[in-house]
């Protein structure tokens, strides 16, 4: 008589399989159907974006951002302006304030459909993808409108904005946002209380808040493990003292705190959140203003370095850059939310079945295009 | 706390094993002597009164020329706390940069180590999987580096250079 394997064996996962969200490889230890080790392997995306960063000027530095997180390029520019001018020392007009927080939130809003569409894509639901890229489709219109561009905008420069917002703009973006109030009653309808979406991810691969912390897990993620941290709220940077909005945080209501479904969750609530500081920033908009007011003619920060962070869609991203006084960054270094959030998966995703490290690596909600820059 | 006054409580305990304090940098940062860096971070991690549970980030950076050191810096963040502090360490040698791995104390260094190893070169003694992340594996010299040269040929194939 045979005896069984009973060996581990090695299955590699990617880089090219649809459920990896983009060109990741990852190396499982299996035991029959359960995964006992995950060793991501990364770099497939590598273009140089840090060693460019050092050979041009500081402005041209802003379309590489764009390309690093695609699916929040918003709200990369927006950082990177952010730590330019403060290492530099430009005040902003009013205008250029609120219009970056209208970019920067329908770009959450337009990310974490993203993120909620597909993660229902990767347990097997199909429909609410559809739905989601539906809304998506109206948010990249209005981008589309004030930059020409749908996924790569270059519109948010050092010390303002490519150029104004086209006449009629703030009437479609109060358009969208009545459209959008509904939606998220349609999704929990569809997916967040569908029997077989909660069997599975609820309890499926739990991340503690002390395990998060320590892998640097950020975002969304992190607000799941139960974690108050926004950084809108704890360290508020632009305008963000200014709107009233909640900070989402799991609560376990389909099974422990932490979980996938959490995680999933805070994201649709988020989007509601980022909804109301839209409109209380369209409300707020000042009429006059000159976008282009204080943009430099010549970008040359004083010797110095900053360490900048803001809060993406995807948690805490973070520029470490040192100026050495001339026309180009010394040293740009970006710290991307994904890269850390990747990270975590051996420790959450490790003696769960294959079919679910698909709906753990789906909940971390990554982008490879920022992990490996 | 601010970072001056984290920075008084570190040279009150640790003496001349810090360097200097960059006050004047819009991000604030303590210089250390690399062979104590681990056990500032130790401390920084584990004092009731600062608390730094969150490496924020780990950046290489080299300050170029020959004479010129390496460096790492790290960016602290105490998630109960809600303050913030940097240190940085210089490393004179270029040839053989060494230093202790953190990734013992936070685990966020154990990729980001990773890819200061990859770019700069820099030997994170004590770290359990050092080896690149960005690159290839049989990726000859460190790119970040300022006297970095660019290879002509990768495998056979011809890499375009930079205007």
């Amino acid at each position: 008589m045979t005896r069984l394997n009973a060996e581990e064996m090695v299955l590699n996962m990617g880089p090219q399989h649809p459920s990896t969200h983009g060109v990741l490889r990852l190396k499982l230890k299996t035991d029959g159907e359960i995964v006992s080790h995950i060793e991501p392997v990364i770099g497939y995306l590598h273009r140089c974006f840090e060693k460019h960063g050092e050979n041009i000027e500081y402005q041209m530095v802003t379309p590489f951002t764009d390309r690093c997180d695609y699916l929040a390029s918003m709200n990369n520019a927006h950082a990177y302006a952010m730590a330019v001018e403060k290492l530099m020392g430009i005040e902003l007009p009013e205008r250029v304030e609120y219009l970056r927080i209208i970019f920067a939130e329908l770009q959450r809003i337009a990310s974490h459909l993203v993120a909620v569409g597909t993660f229902g894509l990767d347990v097997g639901a199909i429909t609410p993808f559809i739905y989601c890229f539906r809304e998506r489709e109206t948010i990249l219109d209005l981008f589309e409108m004030a930059s020409g561009a749908r996924l790569l905008y270059n519109y948010i420069w050092i010390g303002g904005l490519a150029h104004d917002i086209p006449p009629g703009f703030v009437e479609k973006a109060y358009e969208f946002l009545d459209y959008f109030d509904d939606r998220v009653r349609e999704y929990n309808r569809i997916l967040t209380g569908n029997k077989i979406f909660i069997e599975r991810a609820a309890d499926v691969g739990v991340m503690p808040p002390e395990v998060a912390i320590n892998y640097g897990v950020t975002g969304p993620n992190l607000r799941a493990s139960g974690v108050d941290h926004d950084l809108r709220r704890v360290q508020p940077y632009s305008i963000y003292d200014r709107f009233d909005f909640k900070t989402i945080v799991g609560q376990g209501e389909m099974g422990t705190v932490g979980d996938c479904w959490d995680r999933y969750y805070v994201r649709v609530l988020e989007m509601e959140e980022s909804a109301k500081i839209v409109r209380q920033a369209l409300d707020q908009l000042p009429a006059e203003g000159d976008v282009q007011a204080a943009v430099p003619k010549k970008i040359r920060p004083p010797k110095g370095e900053i360490y900048f962070r803001s809060e993406n869609p995807r948690g805490e991203l973070g520029y470490y850059i040192i100026s050495d006084g001339s026309n180009v960054p010394f040293r740009v270094k970006m710290r991307s939310p994904a890269f850390c959030n990747l990270s975590v998966i051996n420790e959450i995703g490790a003696g769960w079945m294959i079919s679910d490290v698909i709906a753990i690596l789906g909940s971390l909600d990554i982008v490879l295009g920022e992990i490996d820059r | 706390m601010t970072e001056a006054a984290i920075y008084d409580l570190l040279a009150e305990k640790f003496g001349d094993k810090m360097v200097e304090f960059l006050g004047e940098e819009k991000t604030p940062i303590a210089v250390v002597q690399p062979a104590h860096m681990h056990e500032i971070l130790t401390f920084l991690k584990t004092d009731e009164h600062l608390q730094f549970d969150s490496l924020m980030s780990l950046s290489g950076f080299d300050l170029g020329g020959a004479e010129q050191p390496l460096g790492v810096a790290y960016h602290l963040h105490s998630m109960s706390l809600n303050h913030y502090f940097a240190v940085k360490v210089l490393l004179e040698d270029r040839e053989n940069p060494k230093l202790k791995s953190v990734s013992d104390l936070f685990r966020t260094a154990d990729w980001h180590e990773r890819e200061a190893y990859d770019m700069y070169g820099i030997t994170f003694e004590g770290h359990p999987d050092l080896r690149r992340i960005l690159l290839e594996d049989d990726w000859e010299g460190y790119p970040l580096r300022k006297d970095y040269v660019q290879a002509e040929f990768y495998r056979g194939m011809k890499i375009a250079k930079e205007k």
